[in-house]
């Protein structure tokens, strides 16, 4: 099987496209949100229990020139999602067999 | 527009800017901004509103160094100096973000829902973003 | 259109702007007033400094209405008003202070 990233672009107030993506994800496969998708990260917010939820299962990763960007550098974020930088993302995306934006 | 300045008083409509989107990811935020500055030129009654995503374009320490763009949360700041005064927030889209009144940029009034519905209901002219 | 200034090119757009604002330096600012045929005195440096510091802090070049009420805030009435600025920069205190601070033009300016 091959191994899958998915990449969240859009905030999860505006697009269903994170809802989408926890529903489809399979465990093991790794998710970077990024740009507006970072809002999905914010430890206080709405959507952050279902995010949590599949922490683990899932490996959540996020873009931290786009969290600094929207001034969440000091908001504490869900637990256990890495903050990775733009070499990180070429890294996840060089590991993974594809990646699917859910734009 | 400098020769505009010494121009007599007209008829002031009521306008309200209603900013709804996150600031970096589309252009849209950024924009209105730009609108409301060169609007606020012609003395009109200005109110801006920052509901549902909007609200993160005032979200305190933003830097912007690593994507390229310019920080503009940094001009809201200015919105005084164009003499527009009245701002507002609302209230359950800050709290669905996990924001408070000290995570914001400026000084801004906040307020529920049908509070907010009242008075854009008020206005001549709405636009939104 | 560009500047040519101690042996560098400075773009700039067809009124002038410099395209680059990290480009600035104080003796482009002479060059851009020469071309404007302002004098760099320092009444129209302290004007030039004060919208290099408001663009710092606010990321805009201001409009001309709100140059003169920051200045006013600023510096005093005597300063903060059209007839002062105007003398200092006869074509317009916000557009042309604004090029010679390489600054973009205001913001609120059509």
């Amino acid at each position: 099987m091959n191994t899958m990233l998915h990449l969240i672009n859009k905030s999860p107030f505006e697009k269903n496209s994170l809802d989408s993506c926890l529903r489809i994800a399979q465990s093991g496969s790794s998710v970077l949100l990024l740009e507006d998708g970072v809002y999905a990260a914010v430890a206080n917010a709405e959507h952050a229990a279902k995010v949590a939820a599949r922490v683990g299962d899932l490996s959540v990763y996020v873009l931290g020139p786009d969290v600094a960007a929207r001034g969440l550098s000091d908001t504490p974020l869900i637990a256990d999602i890495t903050v990775v930088d733009y070499e990180g993302f070429v890294d996840l995306v060089a590991e993974h067999d594809a990646n699917q934006s859910w734009l | 527009m400098e020769e505009f300045e010494e121009a007599g008083p007209e008829i002031v409509k009521r306008f309200m800017y209603v900013n709804r989107r996150a600031p970096y990811g589309t252009i849209y935020a950024h924009e209105c901004l730009e609108v409301i500055l060169i609007a606020a030129a012609f003395d009109q009654d200005v109110s801006v509103v920052f509901l549902d995503d909007g609200v993160y374009e005032l979200k305190k320490g933003q830097d912007t160094s690593e994507i390229g763009m310019k920080n503009f949360s940094k001009t809201y700041g200015a919105l005084d100096d164009y003499d527009v005064e009245k701002v507002y927030v609302e209230k359950e889209s800050l709290e669905a973000r996990g924001l408070t009144a000290d995570d914001l940029v400026i000084p801004v009034e906040i307020v529920a829902a049908d509070k907010l519905g009242d008075i854009m209901a008020q206005q001549d002219i709405v636009l939104g973003s | 259109m560009a500047y040519e200034c101690n042996g560098a090119t400075v773009e700039a757009d067809e009124e002038g702007y410099i395209i680059d604002i990290s480009a600035w330096n104080p003796e482009l600012a002479v060059l851009i007033a020469e071309s404007e045929n302002i004098e760099m005195g320092d009444d129209a440096w302290e004007v030039v400094n004060f919208l290099r510091s408001y663009y710092e802090e606010y990321q805009i070049a201001p409009a001309v209405r709100v140059l003169t009420k920051a200045i006013k805030k600023k510096l005093g009435a005597d300063k903060g008003n059209s007839k002062y600025l105007y003398e200092l920069f006869p074509y317009g205190p916000a557009k042309q202070a604004c090029k010679i601070a390489g600054l973009p033009k205001p913001t609120g300016c059509i």
